[in-house]
């Protein structure tokens, strides 16, 4: 039999011991009767031979070894008994357990999935991210085809693979549709270990200038358009005008920073960037070869990039190489935050615990006659100890329960709050990692709040627990209490200040003049139809028939074309200098350059400063024209009227061109993130004057804008109507309101502020709560002093200013503990939000004064009971 | 009488039990009986500890137990050795059996050193 049966036969087991103790006795009793003793003489003999039946059974139960079970059970049933007396006390623990568990393991739930587990690829381990690294401008993403074709064949310790984004209309089968699309070289399935659903990768020979057209297609595409039939491998897609051949389905959930429909090879790209080992628009992953470190690897491609700065140092030099592991390189903008919510989120949970604590350590105190009597009868100090433990550790458990369940239902909804997405989202479950950290934290919960009272099981001094018990209290447990409340209050100052922060620097941030006009204008990515992309006077003819059609529609005021929108992704950096001479390497000043229709400025309602913006006349054949932000003219030239004067723009050809006005700066970077970004001038050009090799892909990333008259979301159906072109292969895509780039520009500020909102409320909350608990406790205990105080002559008010000024006491101590904690996360909140503000005395201050009111309400209701004592009562009650 | 019985040393108790189920199922009131008989009645079982004894050795499955009729027709609790039982009883009557001797001997010496 195990221990398990035989806890679970209990009852039996103790019959049957019963039954072999009374055959034993009777037994006995038989043979003495036999030697001649009378009956009784018999049975008495018989008993005292054996011993005290008792203590021979318990003796026998301490032999069967489930005896701790069997306590555990009897302390579990103790324990349920005595909640059922108090159920409004379980049922508050259990719900601000349930919560702070719950809210820890949603955080532990994502950071689980998004930081700690390996991406979802065989030897996740092993790929990496290859960064350049200018020793100027710090690190970037990109890589130029050259240069990569050139580290990928010198390197012996990596195998790389690139992409680049792309994206066209899909024409048929199927009616047409933009979609997003990304350029593979054919090694990249390979290099991540992914294997195609069904069909195959690209071949080598497939990726090179020149080879047949074939591409991959992602797994939503094919369910959505080949039904997600195998015969699909090897039908035609007609993409971006052109045929391609389908060789392969991506597995369900590829992506490549973020999700894509049509994966082509990069190689035979046309893109004249392609030859340019300046434009630096590729991405490279790369697997490390077996036994080779990521160390190694890095010293490998730090000397490859070396020889390439010497054997081309007009577009190489100073530049090098930077491996990174690849999960890094994905979480790396969601780490500290999630760190961040997790520590507060700990925090509440912690002082949830300190307050339950409290709330246990009043009812111990309470209960030392109850204990010391017990210990006066006998009980052992390890089991009362144990007992108490086993009720708070049921207590820790339940809430754990509780807050597991409360998880699983929330996970889901706070992903999808998450502001821009997060990372590897799809993959976030709760597993068993997660289940084993939410029960180790509510064991761990259960032993905190228990353990205190535990250790108050009186071992000495009996008597005077006996005679005192409950009527008075020691020093020593009202300063533990104080304790409590104070760590308490320091806790719930930390997330105060940080929420005020966050608050105050989201205030600041949306008070910021974006630098243009956002109300009523739409903006909206558009893709050409692809028969018109191969003539460039067509290109030109179908741009300004949009313009003309959307500006014709009822509601729209003026219409423009953009390559780049403020606070949208996608940029263009270019070189620029005031004097024709090139300057030392790593002083050219850049500027974010924006090519542009001639009402760009009207729709955005950007102020013109000096001179004029482009006309119909700034155009193809006429003298090149830019006009610049107000940043680059002081930057450039020291002041603003700097119509006429000349700039420099190697990406625009040898001749300089023309500056003809100066309008406001534009926070392109977002209202948080633009007064620290590294590049602060901008420019304009005329996409009129764009030359005609660069038309083709220029004409893939252009966008409209309009401003209207009436709410901009209203004409996006209209619009959609009018722009689909004669062939009905025209789209409108990835549709916004200016006014909602704005505000989601604040969205990580917005979340961060609205959680630390609440974690810090619910913090002050259990901090008043636990403070009032304390303050009514001691202050009854004080009853006959105060009783004793008024009939000496003290008045109410002197009463209510005693018990007010102590429960002010600490939360004076509180805030003096919490003041270099509260500087600290401070500190890290910089580090983590972008356009975060430090610090301030004023946000200390309120927060100060709030935790201080607080206070004096939560200790209000003790004071007015106190001083409302009849001196008369309780001096006759001692 | 009293002078003539001896204090079982500390753990022979076990040892004891084993010995006298080996020859058949017993219950413990004859177990009792039959040490006292066969040590002519110089071991006299503690009865308090006689049952905690066959519990454990029960639980840690050196002993099995049934219920069964007796002679006088009452049932009783019947212990057995079992074959994990059996070999403890051999290791342990054997190390028994080497003390006793040695002890016998080291005694032997003291006397043998005097002359």
């Amino acid at each position: 039999m195990n221990w398990w049966s035989r806890l679970w036969r209990r009852k039996r087991m103790e019959e049957q011991l019963e039954k072999e103790l009374r055959f034993h006795l009777d037994q006995h009793a038989g043979d003495l009767m036999e030697h001649g003793h009378s009956v009784a003489e018999a049975q008495r003999e018989a008993r005292l031979a054996l011993g005290g039946p008792e203590q021979v059974k318990e003796k026998c139960r301490d032999a069967r070894g489930t005896r701790w079970a069997e306590e555990l059970i009897q302390d579990t049933r103790y324990a349920l008994r005595s909640f059922r007396q108090r159920p409004g006390f379980v049922a508050v623990t259990l719900l601000v357990l349930a919560l702070g568990i719950g809210a820890t393991t949603v955080m532990f739930a994502v950071i689980n999935s998004v930081l700690l587990k390996p991406l979802p690829f065989p030897e996740p381990d092993r790929i990496v991210v290859v960064h350049g690294f200018d020793e100027h401008f710090g690190e970037f993403w990109g890589f130029s085809y050259p240069d990569f074709l050139d580290v990928s064949h010198a390197s012996r310790s990596l195998a790389l693979a690139a992409w680049t984004y792309g994206g066209g209309t899909i024409s048929a089968p199927g009616k047409p549709e933009y979609v997003d699309g990304r350029l593979i070289s054919a090694e990249l399935f390979a290099t991540l270990g992914v294997v195609p659903e069904c069909g195959r990768a690209f071949r080598r020979d497939e990726d090179r200038p020149g080879a047949a057209p074939v591409a991959m297609i992602s797994y939503a595409l094919w369910q959505r358009r080949f039904a997600g039939e195998r015969s699909a491998v090897g039908k035609r897609l007609i993409y971006d005008g052109k045929t391609y051949v389908i060789t392969g389905v991506a597995p369900a959930g590829f992506q490549l920073s973020g999700e894509a429909d049509v994966f082509t090879p990069l190689g035979r790209s046309t893109d004249l960037r392609m030859q340019n080992r300046g434009a630096r628009f590729i991405q490279v992953v790369a697997r490390l070869a077996r036994g080779i470190t990521l160390t190694q690897a890095q010293a490998e491609v730090t000397l490859i990039s070396r020889h390439l700065a010497r054997q081309y140092p007009a577009s190489n030099a100073g530049l090098s190489l930077r491996l990174h592991p690849l999960l890094q390189d994905v979480v790396k903008d969601v780490r500290g935050t999630l760190w961040l919510l997790l520590s507060a989120v700990g925090v509440v949970l912690l002082i949830a615990c300190v307050n339950i604590a409290g709330l246990f350590l009043t009812r111990a105190i309470s209960r030392e006659r109850e204990l010391a009597m017990r210990v006066a009868l006998g009980a052992g100090r390890g089991r009362l100890v144990r007992q108490c433990i086993t009720e708070s550790g049921v207590l820790g458990l339940c809430g754990g329960l509780l807050g597991i369940f409360a998880a699983a239902v929330s996970v889901r909804p706070f992903i999808t709050f998450w502001p821009h997405g997060l990372p590897r989202a799809d993959e976030i479950h709760i597993d068993w990692r997660v289940l084993c950290f939410a029960a180790g934290v509510s064991v761990l919960c259960g032993l905190f709040f228990g353990l205190t009272p535990a250790l108050r099981v009186p071992m000495h001094g009996l008597e005077q627990a006996l005679r005192a018990g409950g009527r008075t209290i020691s020093g020593r447990s009202q300063r533990m209490q104080a304790a409590f409340v104070v760590s308490e209050i320091t806790l719930a100052f930390v997330l105060l200040i940080a929420a005020g922060m966050l608050v105050h620097t989201l205030l600041a941030l949306s008070v910021l003049n974006p630098g243009f006009n956002a109300h009523n204008v739409l903006t909206g990515r558009f893709a050409l139809s692809p028969k018109t992309l191969a003539n460039p006077s067509a290109i030109r003819a179908a741009w300004q028939d949009v313009l003309d059609r959307a500006r014709r529609l009822p509601g729209v005021e003026f219409a423009a074309l953009a390559d780049i929108i403020p606070m949208r992704e996608g940029e263009n950096v270019l070189m620029y200098r005031a004097t024709p001479n090139p300057l030392p390497p790593y002083q050219e000043p850049f500027a974010l350059a924006s090519s542009v229709s001639p009402d760009y400025l009207k729709v955005m309602g950007i102020p013109l400063l000096e001179g004029r913006f482009f006309t119909e006349f700034d155009r193809e054949g006429t003298a090149p024209v830019v006009v610049i932000d107000e940043n680059l003219a002081q930057h450039a030239f020291g002041q603003r009227a700097v119509v006429g004067k000349r700039l420099w723009i190697p990406d625009m050809g040898p001749a300089p061109v023309q500056i003809v006005g100066v309008v406001g700066h534009v926070r392109h970077w977002g209202l948080a993130g633009d007064d620290q970004s590294r590049v602060h001038d901008q420019m304009y050009y005329p996409f009129a004057q764009v030359p005609v090799p660069l038309l083709h892909f220029f004409s893939s990333v252009m966008s409209i804008t309009l401003r209207t008259r009436t709410s901009p979301l209203s004409i996006v159906e209209p619009l959609q109507r009018e722009l689909r072109g004669a062939s009905g292969d025209q789209a409108l895509y990835e549709v916004r309101s200016m006014e909602r780039l704005v505000s989601a520009s604040l969205d990580q500020q917005r979340f961060l502020s609205l959680l630390f909102g609440i974690f810090a409320a619910l913090a002050l909350l259990l901090a008043c709560v636990g403070l009032y608990g304390v303050i009514a406790y001691l202050t009854a205990q004080r009853t006959s002093e105060f009783g004793v105080r008024m009939a000496i002559g003290a008045s109410v008010r002197d009463i209510m200013r005693l018990v007010l000024w102590h429960s002010l006491k600490m939360a004076i101590a509180g805030v003096a503990a919490g003041i270099v904690a509260a500087l600290a996360a401070g500190r890290m909140l910089q580090h983590v939000v972008e356009g975060m503000r430090p610090v301030n005395v004023e946000t200390v201050a309120v927060m100060i004064a709030l935790l201080m009111t607080s206070a004096l309400l939560a200790s209000f209701v003790p004071a007015r009971r106190a001083s409302l004592i009849d001196p008369a009562t309780t001096l006759r009650q001692e | 009488m009293a002078e003539l019985k001896s204090n079982l040393p500390q753990g022979t108790l076990d040892l004891l039990i084993l010995k006298a189920v080996a020859f058949d199922p017993v219950h413990g009131y004859a177990i009792a009986q039959r040490l006292e008989q066969v040590s002519r009645g110089v071991v006299q079982v503690p009865e308090g500890s006689l049952y905690p004894a066959l519990h454990r050795l029960e639980n840690r499955g050196l002993l099995a137990a049934d219920w069964k009729k007796t002679d006088t027709g009452r049932e009783a609790k019947f212990y057995r050795l079992t074959r994990k039982g059996r070999k403890q009883l051999e290791a342990e009557a054997a190390g028994w059996q080497r003390l006793t001797e040695a002890i016998g001997l080291i005694l032997g010496m003291a006397d043998g050193g005097a002359q």
